[in-house]
């Protein structure tokens, strides 16, 4: 008796399971075409060493400028390298610069704001005034400056990317903060005499995360968008490094006759950016469901 | 009003001194010193020490800041270490060609960008709202450097129906030398008459703006059909259905006017976008303009002109900023008497 009774609400649950499932795919298909492809693209970049038809990196000037074909996807560059390894080589590096500068940006924002707003006064004041300098700066230009002071190169992009990039996330979470510390709960501990450093680590940092990770799922995109175009201006990666904006840069001498060369990272690019986009607007309808409304 | 307008002032003269610290310590502090990327590879200690004392870079750093931000206060940037004219010079050359294509972007996003966002908003949900957010979202995925070569090879390389480089036929510069009264080539070449030299303009700029404008579009066009929403659900604008008065009325008048002031804010963020975007357009189509000249200053180690250049745009980007807060005086009365 009982055993039915717990096989049957077992098979509830995992119905109940699939229809929520079901319905959320329903609900949000751009989400999952862009989980989809995602998936795709970080595949591509792991098994990159495996599926990549021809090393990425080996020269042959007899293979010179192919355009695609069954033997080359993508056809070959300038030096007869296959473009279609090569794509996939660089989907590692701008996954991996994506992820590190979005990281680094939420590392270095979140903490200012989560100071900012909880202590409030005369430090909320600087640290967002300081926040508030580095957002005066046109998007890209503080980047391309910080790259300016340190020297071309894609760590050193990187790390412009990241700093440039934090002042949205110490706003984001400030503003967060601000909301949260209100509530009863945050009364709550400090009436039972916890200090200020657990209040904020254990209690308030945790409930105001879904913000940040909207906006870090957003932020992925273009931080893959300006660090490619960081390397195509010549500011980022620099060979031997496989990335993507770089390539585009490379094919500069002979796209007009050879479109592939120059298009196929390119499309890479429209593609991964699209694909996190999407999962990033799911994300906050899913997440923020007063956003959501507006949308 | 006017203590707001003070207000105002007062912090964005704060925050471009925090931009000129911001600069001066990338300047000054961080590995690569002014004298070594001055001198290039493997300079002698003596050079260096020469260097640094031609620089102020022997002084203490407080000395050097000071120094640094009572010569830019008179507006000296220094020299270009490339070409050896006064940064200033070179930013006033270039200036022109760069406030040309953004301007001309701008006017192109809001004409455009703002009607799909308005259509898109009162026709929820249709096959057009879907249509025109699928291509936003689209759009934004979209590198502008890849955008450029993309319509080079259409309109370049198989049409041929535009150039790709510069922003005029160098021939007819020599040919029919137009006064450059306002450095902007579209409006100089008409003030001069010269029907030849303008549609060169025209066809030069095309490309460049056709890409920058549409690498911004699709925010303007998102953020648009957003407050449309969000308007469009309040309270007066029933009440105007309810009065009979015309639907195009309503939404073209009523309602937009409603979403003026947040639009002013996306059109002065926008404004920064272009220049940022600008830069890329810029390399791609060699327009000989601030975007190019801080590439090139920067992979020739030229660190007065960047540091100049970028100054400059940082400061423009501010100041349509500020003004854009003040044109809220003259969108909302309501503001004035406050």
């Amino acid at each position: 008796m009982s055993e039915t009774l717990t096989s049957l609400t077992a098979a509830q649950t995992q119905a109940g399971w699939t229809l929520r499932a079901r319905a959320f795919v329903s609900e949000n298909k751009l989400f999952m075409v862009g989980g989809v492809i995602f998936l795709l693209i970080l595949l591509a970049a792991v098994l990159a060493e495996w599926i990549a038809p021809y090393s990425p990196t080996k020269i042959a000037f007899a293979q010179k400028l192919q355009p695609p074909s069954l033997d080359h996807l993508m056809g070959t560059d300038k030096f007869g390298r296959d473009i279609f390894s090569r794509v996939l080589f660089g989907a590692q590096t701008s996954l991996a610069v994506g992820a590190l500068v979005t990281l680094g940006a939420i590392l270095i924002g979140t903490p200012i704001g989560l100071i900012s707003g909880y202590f409030g006064g005369k430090v909320d004041t600087a640290l967002m005034r300081i926040s508030d300098v580095f957002l005066a700066f046109p998007p890209l230009l503080l980047p391309i400056s910080i790259v300016a002071a340190m020297g071309p190169g894609l760590v050193n992009a990187m790390i412009a990317l990241a700093i440039s990039w934090f002042p949205w996330y110490a706003r984001i979470m400030r503003g967060a903060v601000l909301r949260v510390r209100k509530e009863p709960y945050i009364d709550a501990a400090r009436a039972m005499g916890v200090g200020p450093t657990k209040i904020m680590l254990r209690h308030v940092a945790p409930n105001s995360l879904t913000p940040i990770i909207v906006q870090g799922s957003m932020d992925f995109g273009f931080t893959i968008l300006a660090a490619a175009s960081l390397s195509f201006i010549g500011l980022g990666a620099r060979p031997p490094t496989i990335e993507w904006g770089l390539m585009a840069a490379t094919a500069r001498t002979q796209f007009l006759e050879h479109w592939w060369t120059a298009l196929c990272p390119g499309f890479a690019i429209f593609l991964t950016v699209l694909a996190v986009n999407l999962i990033g607007d799911g994300l906050r309808d899913v997440l923020d469901p007063k956003h959501g409304i507006s949308e | 009003m006017l203590k707001y307008i003070a207000q105002r002032l007062i912090m964005m003269v704060g925050i471009l001194f925090g931009v000129l610290t911001i600069a001066f310590v990338l300047g000054r502090v961080l590995p690569n010193s002014p004298a070594t990327l001055m001198l290039g590879d493997r300079p002698t200690a003596e050079q260096v020490a020469r260097a640094e004392e031609e620089l102020g870079l022997n002084k203490p750093i407080l000395v050097q800041y000071a120094l640094y931000m009572g010569q830019i206060i008179q507006g000296n940037f220094g020299e270009s270490l490339r070409t050896h004219q006064p940064v200033l010079v070179e930013i006033r050359n270039r200036m022109g060609a760069t406030i040309e294509l953004t301007t001309l972007a701008i006017i192109i996003v809001v004409l455009v960008g703002v009607p799909l966002g308005v259509l898109s908003a009162v026709r929820q949900n249709s096959w057009a709202d879907n249509l025109i957010r699928a291509v936003a979202v689209g759009g934004v995925a979209i590198p502008a450097f890849i955008l450029a070569m993309v319509l080079q090879i259409i309109f370049y390389g198989g049409l041929n129906w535009f150039p790709i480089q510069g922003r005029i036929d160098s021939k007819i510069l020599l040919d029919v030398p137009f006064a450059q009264v306002t450095g902007l080539f579209l409006i100089d070449t008409l003030l001069a008459g010269e029907w030849g030299a303008f549609k060169s303009a025209v066809s030069h700029i095309f490309l460049p703006t056709l890409t920058l404008s549409i690498v911004t579009l699709a925010t303007v066009t998102r953020i648009t059909r957003n407050m449309m929403v969000e308007v469009l659900g309040e309270e007066f604008i029933r009440t105007a259905f309810a009065y009979g008065i015309p639907s195009r009325r309503i939404y073209f008048y009523y309602a937009l006017k409603a979403t003026l002031i947040p639009m002013l804010t996306v059109i002065g963020l926008t404004y920064g976008y272009l220049l940022g975007g600008a830069v890329v357009v810029e390399f791609v189509f060699d327009w000989p303009g601030l975007g190019g000249f801080l590439v090139f200053s920067i992979v020739q180690n030229d660190f007065p002109a960047v540091l100049g250049t970028t100054l400059f745009l940082s400061g423009t980007y501010l100041l349509i900023n500020l003004i854009v807060d003040l044109l809220y005086f003259v969108v909302d009365p309501r503001l004035r008497t406050q």
